[in-house]
């Protein structure tokens, strides 16, 4: 999943990282790497990785003028038309009350209309999570031309395979499949319809000098702002002060 | 609770707690930036009532712990969460419940609200939130054409409220002896201290001297007169962390977000944390 979102990501300028996100936030520093270090990288919630002195809304503020190429946007649940949804399963009409609670929809509502390239990604890929219809939209896939929007989504990431997003036709269509993944496998485990090449793909993976510089470089740049993810991991800690 | 133009006062921490009333409109940062651990304990034990908790912009423990106690009617937040230790458990389940109202929100929206309240406008207009369920569920937010299109041209855009909190209560490094409070780049909790009514505000340490005449810290001090009372609180955010102070204490979080996972666990965890004095 590292490797295929840094693939996204190459030649873009500025990529931001929201909260929750230790995978996109490798794959953002991987793109880095790959890149020679022109790319800028900012976490959120990092003060060593962060390009920001204006508090959390400074990558708002930022976004909304265009000064930030990508970023990442996961859901409880995501459907065909790329709606997402943070906030719960159950009936919107029941709100607030719902049949299972999501943390909330974070900054989604917002950045989907002004990021050019958000990459939405999951890491469980199953009916449950990819639906036909979200229960609660906290950002669309898709706007009428009347909406001001300069963004939207570009590709969904799953621990299967990578879609890539037609935003006039508002579908996706599979791109590639993850090493081992069958084409059969990501249908079965798709709730929502989407279209497919002849020929599927395979995702490329990191070659051994990306593979060891994500080992320790960039899991010791995570750990500053996941401990958790990087020990479990990579069996790694934060680089000392 | 008015705006203050004097010295604020240098209080006990139980002193601080009390200045808060039920149902006040109180401002929390995230987890990230300078929470008032100390005085979340204190109000717990103060059996604070239906608070409205505005969350700048998201809210953790602080908010996970009010609701277990029973200290919260509503909560106006872009998402509730305790990070790296799951979901917060008490949110959750008294969402489920209907214990609590929910204002959802989106994090911009948030922040848009509280710089309205710090021009002291009654709204600001977002771009980006047309079509999204949050404008079902947030009635007060509204939707007008953009008055300063060119003609002809449609543009509908979102306006949202000012966010004026009654309270916006933190904790930082240190204070001076004038009662400013240095902050150094977690501007949130400037903003917060901005659009609030007043700011109550823990620190680790209060030192001699003036800040603002410090051309080091002036750029990172809040200025005395948003803040009412400054309490002295060693470890205040414990146990999360504080910038510049001290690391998060995992081992506690991890505790608390198995504790809470149920309303007897929350309950034991609460009658343990009474007894601990030191971390009162």
């Amino acid at each position: 999943m590292i490797g295929a979102i840094a693939a996204l990501l190459d030649g873009l300028g500025h990529v931001a990282v929201g909260a929750r996100s230790p995978i996109p936030g490798s794959a953002a520093h991987l793109a880095r790497a790959r890149s020679g270090g022109a790319l800028r990288v900012s976490i959120l919630g990092s003060r060593r990785h962060s390009s920001f002195t204006e508090g959390a809304r400074e990558l708002f503020d930022c976004a909304g003028q265009g000064r930030i190429d990508a970023f990442f946007l996961s859901g409880g649940q995501i459907d065909g038309q790329a709606n997402i949804n943070l906030v719960g399963v159950g009936d919107v009409a029941d709100y607030p009350r719902a049949q299972a609670r999501f943390p909330g929809s974070f900054g989604s509502a917002y950045l989907y209309f002004v990021v050019p390239r958000v990459i939405l990604f999951h890491l469980e890929h199953s009916p449950r999570t990819l639906v036909p219809k979200v229960d609660f939209v906290s950002a669309p896939g898709t706007s009428p031309p009347e909406v001001y929007r300069p963004g939207g989504p570009h590709a969904l990431v799953t621990s299967l395979c990578v879609f890539h997003f037609d935003r006039a036709r508002a579908r996706f269509r599979l791109a590639s499949t993850h090493p081992g993944v069958a084409r059969d496998a990501v249908r079965a485990a798709t709730g929502f319809d989407y279209d497919e090449p002849a020929a599927v793909p395979v995702t490329p993976v990191p070659d051994a000098g990306q593979l060891a510089l994500l080992r320790t470089d960039i899991a010791r740049t995570i750990a500053d702002t996941y401990p958790a993810f990087a020990a479990k991991t990579w069996g790694i800690g934060p680089a000392p002060r | 609770m008015a705006a203050t133009t004097s010295t604020p006062d240098f209080v006990a921490v139980e002193t601080l707690a009390a200045r808060i009333p039920n149902g006040a409109r109180i401002a929390l940062p995230a987890d990230y930036s300078g929470c008032a651990m100390t005085m979340v304990r204190a109000l717990m034990r103060r059996g604070v009532r239906d608070l409205h908790v505005v969350s700048v912009p998201q809210g953790g423990f602080q908010v996970d712990m009010l609701i277990g106690a029973g200290c919260v009617a509503r909560v106006e937040a872009a998402a509730v969460t305790l990070g790296e230790y799951g979901l917060a458990p008490r949110f959750t389940a008294a969402i489920r419940s209907g214990e609590i109202d929910m204002w959802d929100s989106t994090c911009p929206a948030l922040l848009a609200g509280l710089q309205a309240a710090e021009k002291g406008v009654p709204f600001m207009a977002l771009r980006g939130i047309l079509g999204s369920d949050l404008l079902r569920v947030r009635p007060d937010w509204k939707v007008i054409d953009n008055p300063l299109a060119e003609s002809g041209v449609k543009d509908p855009i979102v306006i949202l409220p000012a966010i004026r909190p009654d309270v916006a209560l933190f904790h930082a490094l240190k204070a001076d002896a004038k009662g400013n409070v240095w902050v150094g780049v977690q501007r949130e909790l400037m903003m917060m201290a901005h659009a609030s009514k007043t700011a109550l505000v823990t620190v680790e340490k209060i030192e001699d001297g003036d800040f603002l005449r410090d051309p080091e810290l002036a750029a990172g001090t809040i200025p005395s007169l948003y803040i009412s009372a400054i309490a002295q609180a060693r470890n205040g955010a414990w146990p999360i962390g504080l910038d510049n102070a001290y690391p998060a204490d995992a081992k506690a979080l991890a505790d608390y977000a198995a504790a809470a996972a149920t309303a007897e666990g929350f309950a034991r965890w609460r009658d343990a944390m009474a007894r601990d004095a030191v971390h009162a």
